[in-house]
Formats: C-alpha cells, structure tokens, sequence
C-alpha cells in the first residue's frame, strides 16, 4: 500500500523526508506519471508538495533571484523573462503549454536529467540549489551538484526547495536548444551562454552532451581573457568566436543513441556555441 | 482508497489505486470518455483537461494530488457557447476526421480563445503544440481556430 504524506508546510516538509527517506516527491507530476502508467514505478511512499505553500514563491534581492522549486516552468516563461532571459526561454522550449503548466523548475533539478531543459542555465549562471530537511538548508552550486546520470549530492531526506541565479544589469544570457522540432522534445543538445561583465566572467552550459549536464572551462577562461581584458574590443573577432566555440565542443562527451549520433551532438554545439556568442554581444552592445 | 474530488461541479467520491492517474479515475471511475488516453506520457495531449483553470494532460496528474482542485472536463466545456462555436467550426472546415484528438484539441482551443481572444497565429500555434493529430495535417484545425477567433472576438 502506497503511503502519501501532504505536508502543509516547510517544517511538516522536511518531516515527512526525514520520516520517509528516499520517497518519491511529487510536484508536477510531468516525470513519475510516466514512469508510473507504463509500470516502471510502483512508489512505496509519495510525499506530495503541492500544499507547500513556501516552495511556489519568487524572491528578488539586490543581486540574486530566488525561484521556489515548485514554481512551474510556465510561471518562468511568463514572469522572469526580462530578469532571466535564458532561464525563460530554456522553459518555454519544455514540452508542450500542458506540460509547462505543471512541470516545475525543483522537479527539473532533483530529476537531474543530462537533458534537463533548465539545468544547463543553472550551470552557465553559476546558480545555487538550495537543499532542506531536519538537518537544515543548505545552498550548494550547481556546478558541485550533479555526480552522475540523475545522480547527484542530494540526501535521501533532503528535498529541492529553490534555485538562486544571481541578476545583474550588463549582463548576457542565451539559451539555444536542438531537437527534431519546436515542441515536445527531448533536447538532442542544449547551450546556454551567460557573459557577465559586471562581475567580469563567462558561464557556460552544456546538455544532453554527456552523462550529467556540463560546462566548459577553457572555453569560458578564454572568451573571459579576450573580452574583459583591458583595452578588449567589444566586438570579438572571428578568432575568438571559433576560438571559443571549438573549445566548448571539446568539452563535450557525447554519446551515440536514439536520438542523435556524438559527432552529429558536437557539431551542433559548436554551432549554438558561436550562435549564442553572436547574439549576447549584440545584446551587450544594445544595453550599451 | 477512497478520495473525493470536484470534477465539472460536482463532488464525486471515488475508490482510486493510490497511483492512480486523474486520466484513468475519470474514464474508468467516473465514465466521462471525452478525455482520451492515447500515448499516457504527456506528448500527445488527447486528455487534455482543465484542473484549476489551467490545460493539462491528465494521464500526467496523480489522481491523489487533485484532491481540492477544480477539475474541468470537456462534457462540462461544451455546455457553453465558445465551445459550441470551436466544435461547429471544426466540422465546417473538416478539421475532424477520425476524430479521436478532436476532444483534446477543443479543450486546448477552448482555453486558448477564453484567455487570447485576440491571439495571434504564431501564439496559436505554439498553444496547440501539446496536442497530435495524424489525419488532418493540422492546417484545417488551425483554420477553424482563426475563423472562431476572427468572429468571436468582438463578442468575448
């Protein structure tokens, strides 16, 4: 018999994980249903988050953005598109309006997917998540989060309660997706591109392109040098455009599979690479 | 167990498998067919219903979690005139053939008109992009979408 807890709250929340550790926590629904009707899962205990009232909340600081976990991606597209451009469009190319409706950016997180519409923003945006139970919260970053295909550091009682993406006023953000058309895909590649240049950084994010959702270093150390060095041009050259994408295609690790071949993965990384890059700069250029 | 849930205005109280999806609890417990179950994974959007004012695919709502939640159906949807309008000009332009979409596709419609009276083709596109059909190559469904939408406007 299935044991379903509906906490009311954050503290009956965080009870219910430690009581139960391990439980399935249901948001949206978007990910266990399937699972559930084509009887690959049969969960033992459903902990139900929809009355957690905390979890649905947006909060702004000076320079971080606080999304609750159960805020759906259909919110994000709607209400952070001018705040956090590539977070909003990384969720209006989620599923379908049905889908959007009910997924949500805490499901996307704890799935931890490598094809993760959201997790590649998180990555390029060096964004926190924000993990809670008895124990307390803490914020760990995206970048130490994810250790392997829908494996990551979060405890068995722990639960996802919100991400932290920081915001600024000259800054840059693109997403870029490839499947077989605009709805209802499993990404065959992702990227997103975050250039900062209040903090004077370069963020990137890679999915669908490896066993967990990625990022690029040399990649982001080499367009940070060519565009925050003193005395840099605005505009980079086409040196620093090839540059820069040919070292985000290698840090890749892509597989063959279902829905695309590796060589036909990095390829189209390469290509979003230098699409993205082309748009911030002019988005730079605009704000400036 | 035994759960109750609002579904088009009524309380009903059903004996549900605890994992039970809101797809098969109106079909299988509450005989309301409009809703059908084609590929229970979210992508083709024949069950497309209304739970709490919003569209979404039943076959992907634990039944359990919709305790609470104001749960819309299409036999409820069709008792009003907009609805009328979308099912009337689905047949006028042919943009029913088998037929085993139309019902999630008037719901989709349905809810995007009431929200976007005005909506704009590109915004018609993108709303319908949750619901498949195989017969009609779309472009009928679509034309009988901007004909209701083109007359009904003045009027919503």
């Amino acid at each position: 018999m299935m044991r379903t807890f509906r906490p009311s709250g954050l503290d009956e929340l965080f009870s219910a994980c430690a009581e139960a550790p391990g439980s399935i926590l249901l948001a949206g629904g978007t990910d266990v249903m399937v699972d559930v009707n084509y009887d690959r899962l049969r969960p033992d205990t459903v902990i139900d988050l929809r009355r957690v009232h905390e979890l649905t909340q947006i909060e702004r600081s000076d320079d971080v953005l606080r999304v609750g976990a159960s805020v759906t991606f259909a919110r994000i597209g709607h209400e952070l598109a001018v705040e956090l451009p590539a977070l909003a469009t990384a969720a209006r190319t989620v599923g379908s309006p049905q889908i959007r409706n009910r997924a949500t950016i805490g499901g996307n997180v704890g799935t931890a997917s490598p094809a993760g519409d959201a997790l590649p923003v998180l990555l390029a945006m060096r964004a926190s998540i924000e993990l809670g139970s008895v124990r307390g919260v803490r914020r760990v970053p995206a970048r130490e989060y994810f250790r392997g295909p829908r494996d990551t550091v979060r405890a068995s009682d722990e639960c996802v309660t919100a991400v932290e993406l920081p915001v600024g006023r000259a800054t840059a953000q693109q997403f870029s997706k490839i499947g077989p058309r605009n709805a209802m895909v499993i990404s065959v590649a992702s990227f997103c591109l975050h250039v900062d240049a209040d903090r004077r950084r370069v963020g990137t994010g890679l999915g669908s392109v490896g066993p967990t959702p990625l990022w690029a270093v040399d990649a982001e150390q080499f367009l940070a040098e060519r565009l925050f060095e003193d005395g840099a041009s605005a505009s980079p050259t086409d040196d620093t455009i090839n540059g820069f994408s040919e070292l985000v295609g290698q840090a890749s690790l892509p597989i063959d599979d279902h829905r695309a071949t590796a060589a036909y993965r990095r390829h189209v990384l390469v290509a979003m690479a230098r699409r993205t890059l082309t748009w911030a700069v002019a988005d730079l250029e605009a704000a400036a | 167990m035994s759960i109750e849930l609002r579904v088009n205005e009524r309380r009903h109280q059903v004996d549900a498998h605890p994992w039970e999806s809101l797809l098969s609890v109106l079909r299988d417990h509450l005989g309301l067919y409009a809703a059908k179950g084609a590929c229970e994974q979210g992508e083709c959007g024949s069950c497309s219903v209304l739970v709490d004012g919003e569209l979404v695919c039943a076959c992907l709502v634990m039944a359990t979690q919709a305790i609470d939640m104001e749960i819309v159906t299409l036999e409820h949807l069709s008792l009003d005139p907009l609805t009328g309008a979308i099912q009337d000009e689905l047949v006028d332009t042919d943009g029913v053939q088998c037929g085993f979409c139309t019902p999630g596709f008037v719901v989709a419609i349905r809810s995007l008109l009431h929200r976007y009276p005005d909506a704009s083709d590109d915004r018609i596109d993108e709303y319908l992009s949750g619901n498949l059909c195989r017969c009609t190559g779309y472009s009928r469904i679509i034309d009988a979408v901007r004909n209701v939408r083109d007359r009904e406007r003045h009027t919503l």
